[in-house]
């Protein structure tokens, strides 16, 4: 009797959670999906929709996205620089914390405390405040209007330093000298060893960086002076006006730009969520 | 014989155990006196001066801290400091509450409902906002509008008035950062152990009793992790306002203290200006963050 009691408050603290939690999803993904309708919609009908919410197929069409790729807009070429500078900094920010991280690790040497220090020290500081300076020196080393000039000042990023050298603290000692027995010199060690087992590392750091750079605005919007040079969110927000204009390439083009990411994640969810929790928490 | 001695010197460098971590933490160090070192250093300087070109400047003393009492910067500095406090007033409780929902083995499907809740961290800013200034359109038609008409209000002029600019700004902070801060706070729970809540079992402790007595106190270190994170992205925002207003508005709506840097410094050219609202904003963020961790205790010695 007890038991069975007991059973069906379960199942009503369980039916109860689950229509909370169904809602809360319902208003988390409502603007995606009103965005998505929005992008299939006539632009003339777009400000006359309001609360059309659903799938009115008659009227849907894909004469914005034709608009997208007619050359009105370089939307092509800002998804293109987009897709490079990604790439680029992934690669070279990947390769730069993971050796700064690992040599705080591994080593014991003089000045690695201060090292790990200042680390943290340019984690806390919110980078904004140095646009200005930094503005002045891209020029004055030429890299203004280039994805070099977006990439250098923060390929040495601070949570991906920090991240690495949790992740190599962990890593068995016993292959470093086995490796040196063999003759292996320490940049071997690193390269051909130590790296390929921090392979989970890595796996969460690419995600990790990837998402940063593909959304990435400020810093760029600083860097990149020309329409040829923008990345999607620059270009998408030069399309933004006070009068609704914009939006035939706004809504596909928005649409397409969150595509790439939500489908890397739900193939790849655990090195999305591992990359942010092992990185952020002292506590 | 003398080539021989030279390459074993050659390949020893590579084999030096002394050398090497030195190498490695290079690249860090570069960039730390290249590109945050000099920057910092650059900025005071300007602060203190007028820069007429490159290479071209003069001494101004305290002049550039004087002009900032004038009411953009206060503008810029109250939108800055509501926006951080209405974000961090629904970006903390919100996120635990869910969190805590999120780990309760009786929520089913409960790692589908954490996937959907983390999604509108993958959307950049900009994109996002494409989604927002559809819904809060000014227009009557507008879906937000359309909403309150059904409900016998008046319609809104989001993007034309300060406090309903404020509201859609921080309506996009909260829904693209809710599942990142979400994504702390179940890690801290998932990081309790388990026997805490199985010897609160035993003593006969309510859910509520396990939830204050054990579980609050416990996510205390990641609160002010979260905490002092939103303090930094609630007064370097930037893009939020941007995506509704990417020019000059009256009124200053939508102008932050970031944004204000950017259009002293990069669109006026006044960089003098621009580097002193930028030493505030740093200090008024550490003033804040340290009375913060002061009171939550993080400096105590337990």
């Amino acid at each position: 009797m007890l038991y069975n009691r007991q059973k069906k408050i379960e199942s009503v603290i369980k039916f109860s959670l689950f229509s909370v939690f169904l809602l809360i999803a319902v208003v988390t993904l409502f603007p995606l999906y009103y965005l998505t309708l929005a992008s299939f919609r006539p632009t003339e009908l777009l400000f006359r929709s309001g609360m059309e919410l659903g799938l009115d197929l008659e009227n849907m069409t894909l004469e914005n996205y034709q608009y997208l790729f007619s050359g009105a807009t370089r939307y092509s070429t800002w998804y293109r620089n987009s897709v490079v500078l990604t790439v680029a900094y992934t690669l070279v920010s990947l390769i730069i914390c993971a050796m700064v991280g690992y040599g705080l690790a591994v080593y014991q040497f003089r000045g690695r405390n201060m090292i790990f220090a200042l680390v943290l020290f340019v984690l806390m500081i919110p980078l904004e405040i140095l646009m200005l300076p930094l503005y002045r020196l891209i020029i004055a080393l030429g890299q203004i209007n280039t994805f070099t000039g977006v990439i250098l000042p923060y390929a040495a990023f601070p949570l991906g330093i920090f991240f690495f050298r949790q992740y190599a603290l962990t890593l068995p000692s016993d292959y470093l000298d086995a490796g040196r027995i063999d003759g292996c010199t320490e940049y071997g060690l690193f390269f051909r060893i130590m790296g390929p087992l921090m392979a989970p590392a890595f796996g969460a750091m690419t995600i990790l960086l990837a998402r940063k750079e593909w959304n990435n605005f400020v810093w760029p919007l600083v860097v990149l002076r020309t329409n040829d040079r923008y990345t999607l969110p620059i270009g998408l927000a030069s399309q933004i006006d006070p009068y609704g204009t914009g939006f035939q390439v706004l809504l596909p083009g928005a649409v397409l730009a969150i595509l790439p990411i939500v489908v890397v994640f739900i193939f790849n969810q655990k090195y999305f969520i591992s990359g942010l929790t092992v990185g952020g928490i002292k506590g | 014989m003398a080539e021989k001695s030279i390459g074993r010197r050659f390949s020893a460098l590579f084999y030096s155990v002394k050398i090497a971590p030195y190498v490695f933490v290079l690249p860090f160090i570069i960039t730390f006196l290249v590109f945050f070192l000099y920057p910092t250093l650059n900025t005071l300087f300007m602060s203190f001066h007028r820069i007429v070109g490159v290479g071209e400047w003069e001494f101004v003393g305290l002049e550039n801290y004087r002009r900032l009492q004038n009411r953009h910067f206060f503008n810029a500095l109250r939108t800055s400091s509501w926006y951080t406090f209405f974000t961090i007033a629904f970006l903390i409780p919100l996120p635990l509450l869910i969190a805590v929902l999120l780990n309760s083995k009786l929520l089913p499907a409960r790692n589908v409902f954490r996937s959907i809740l983390f999604i509108p961290s993958l959307v950049s800013v900009i994109v996002a906002g494409v989604a927002f200034r559809l819904l809060f359109g000014n227009t009557a038609a507008g879906f937000v509008n359309s909403v309150l008409i059904q409900m016998g209000r008046e319609p809104v002029r989001w993007m034309l008035a300060e406090i309903p600019g404020m509201f859609i700004m921080v309506v996009l902070g909260t829904w693209r950062w809710a599942g990142v801060n979400m994504i702390y706070f179940l890690s801290g729970l998932q990081a309790i152990p388990r026997e805490l809540y199985e010897s609160a079992d035993i003593d006969g402790a309510s859910s509520l009793r396990k939830l204050t007595g054990i579980t609050i106190p416990l996510l205390k270190p990641i609160s002010i992790y979260v905490l002092t994170i939103s303090i930094y992205g609630g007064f370097s925002m930037f893009t939020e306002s941007f995506v509704y207003w990417n020019a000059s508005m009256p009124a200053d709506l939508g102008l932050t203290m970031v944004r204000y840097i950017y259009q002293q410094g990069l669109l006026r050219n006044d960089f003098g200006m621009g580097s002193a609202i930028g030493l505030a904003l740093l200090a008024i963020v550490f003033v804040i963050n340290i009375i913060q961790l002061t009171f939550f205790g993080l400096f105590r010695k337990e």
